[in-house]
């Protein structure tokens, strides 16, 4: 399969990108490891991509009470940041390290998979139990948007045509937490049928986070996973009906609140 | 509207013409005559066409092929030097890693970037790193135990 003709353009930095952005149906390309992909089934077919794969947008780094991880960083990137080895912040690595595969781990990036916002993806749901907010950069200036409002359903995000993801940042947990991501995936796809990731603090409160089986990945509004995920509309299709991902939510929610809970224990 | 792409390709600077839309896989294949990288699926999910860019894994059908200016690739075509073999290689014939042969290439450049990161990788680890190269006639336990055996090969030729 061959996309469809296309021109290229490889920004030089931030604002260049934001320039090139101005051409209507331009479109940004990192990894490209979701977007190539659909180019070339030709559901996606811009008139030109902007590369800034080479842009200063990539490493992890914790600055205060802060981590901040560029938005280029690759899944490899974070599987081998030493910042992240910490039991509050294990379920970034436990869910980066089950992304794709090896090849697409090389080259798939946490803002790409951000902005493609597919409603199966799995980091999301780490990145909403630790409460991220994903920073924007637009010729307006720039602005934080709390992932919790970021993702507006599937495929669909709140950035606007001429804006870009230059980084995401989490809040330290603090001390006495743990984190831990479950799922169960589509031994084809690899995509999560259902996938949770739970953030469990030292004072037993914890905050547990849901993807693939909803329009997009979302917070749970209760401590116990059944009464939360009652209110929810689950998606259901010919590989798991909705009241099977419904069940299966509710055991990965449980378990990643328990080894999040036991993770905790380790946080000194 | 064709482009000049300039990039090295085991070892040897090269410069050919591609379109915007061209992918790695055909340039290196239509474009420089390197047939190693194979297509497969041409979904991203065989790994029948994984090169390495800058040292690392990647599957070139999900890569334009501009994306690789001013990279290094690392294609099959490298491996054998002087009518030698890669201990990789050697170690896919004598532990049967291969039958047909089409994913073959792919899994071996996989293999290249897991034992660069990791040369004593126990075997969950090398099952983990296949998950992006499918085979359809080994059953796989052959190519996890010619991987581990390269590993070993490697080392040796390392401490030595």
């Amino acid at each position: 399969m061959i996309p469809a003709p296309v021109r290229y353009a490889r920004a030089t930095d931030v604002e260049h990108a934001l320039e090139l952005l101005g051409e209507t149906d331009a479109k940004l390309i990192a990894g490209g490891q979701s977007l190539i992909p659909v180019m070339k089934l030709r559901i996606a077919r811009p008139s030109l991509v902007v590369d800034i794969s080479k842009l200063e947008l990539r490493g992890v780094e914790i600055q205060g009470d802060e981590l901040r991880v560029g938005s280029l960083t690759t899944w490899d990137d974070l599987l081998g940041a030493p910042e992240i080895h910490r039991p509050s912040l294990a379920a970034i690595t436990e869910c980066a390290h089950r992304i794709g595969d090896l090849q697409v781990r090389n080259r798939g990036t946490v803002g790409g998979s951000l902005a493609h916002a597919d409603p199966a993806s799995d980091m999301p749901a780490v990145l909403l139990a630790l409460e991220a907010t994903v920073q924007l950069k637009s010729p307006k200036g720039e602005r934080a948007v709390p992932l919790v409002d970021f993702v507006l359903g599937p495929f669909t995000t709140v950035l606007d045509a001429q804006e870009i993801i230059t980084r995401i940042v989490v809040p330290m947990p603090r001390l006495g937490s743990g984190s831990a991501y479950v799922s169960v995936e589509h031994p084809a796809s690899g995509f999560a049928l259902a996938g949770a990731a739970a953030l469990s603090g030292p004072d037993d409160g914890c905050r547990v986070a849901v993807t693939g089986i909803a329009a997009q990945p979302l917070l749970l509004a209760d401590e116990d996973p059944e009464i939360a995920l009652e209110t929810i509309e689950i998606f259901g299709d010919r590989f798991a009906p909705a009241d099977y991902r419904r069940a299966l939510a509710a055991v990965v929610a449980r378990r990643a609140r328990e080894l999040a809970a036991e993770r905790a224990k380790g946080d000194a | 509207m064709p482009e000049t792409l300039e990039l090295v390709v085991n070892g040897e600077p090269r410069s050919l013409e591609v379109e915007g839309r061209t992918l790695l896989v055909h340039a290196l294949r239509d474009g420089l005559d390197l047939t190693g990288a194979h297509i497969g699926c041409d979904t991203s999910q065989c790994g029948a066409c994984t090169v390495l860019l800058d040292g690392r894994a990647v599957k070139s059908c999900t890569v334009l092929a501009l994306q690789a200016e001013g990279a290094e690739v690392t294609t099959i075509e490298s491996f054998a030097s002087d009518g030698e073999m890669h201990p990789i290689q050697r170690s896919f014939i004598g532990n049967h890693g291969l039958q047909c042969g089409y994913c073959t290439p792919g899994l071996i450049l996989t293999a290249a970037d897991l034992l660069a990161r990791d040369p004593d990788p126990t075997d969950e680890t090398i099952r983990h790193s296949l998950r992006g190269n499918l085979c359809r006639c080994t059953g796989y336990q052959p190519i996890v135990e010619s991987i581990r055996a390269a590993g070993a090969a490697l080392r040796e030729g390392a401490a030595r």
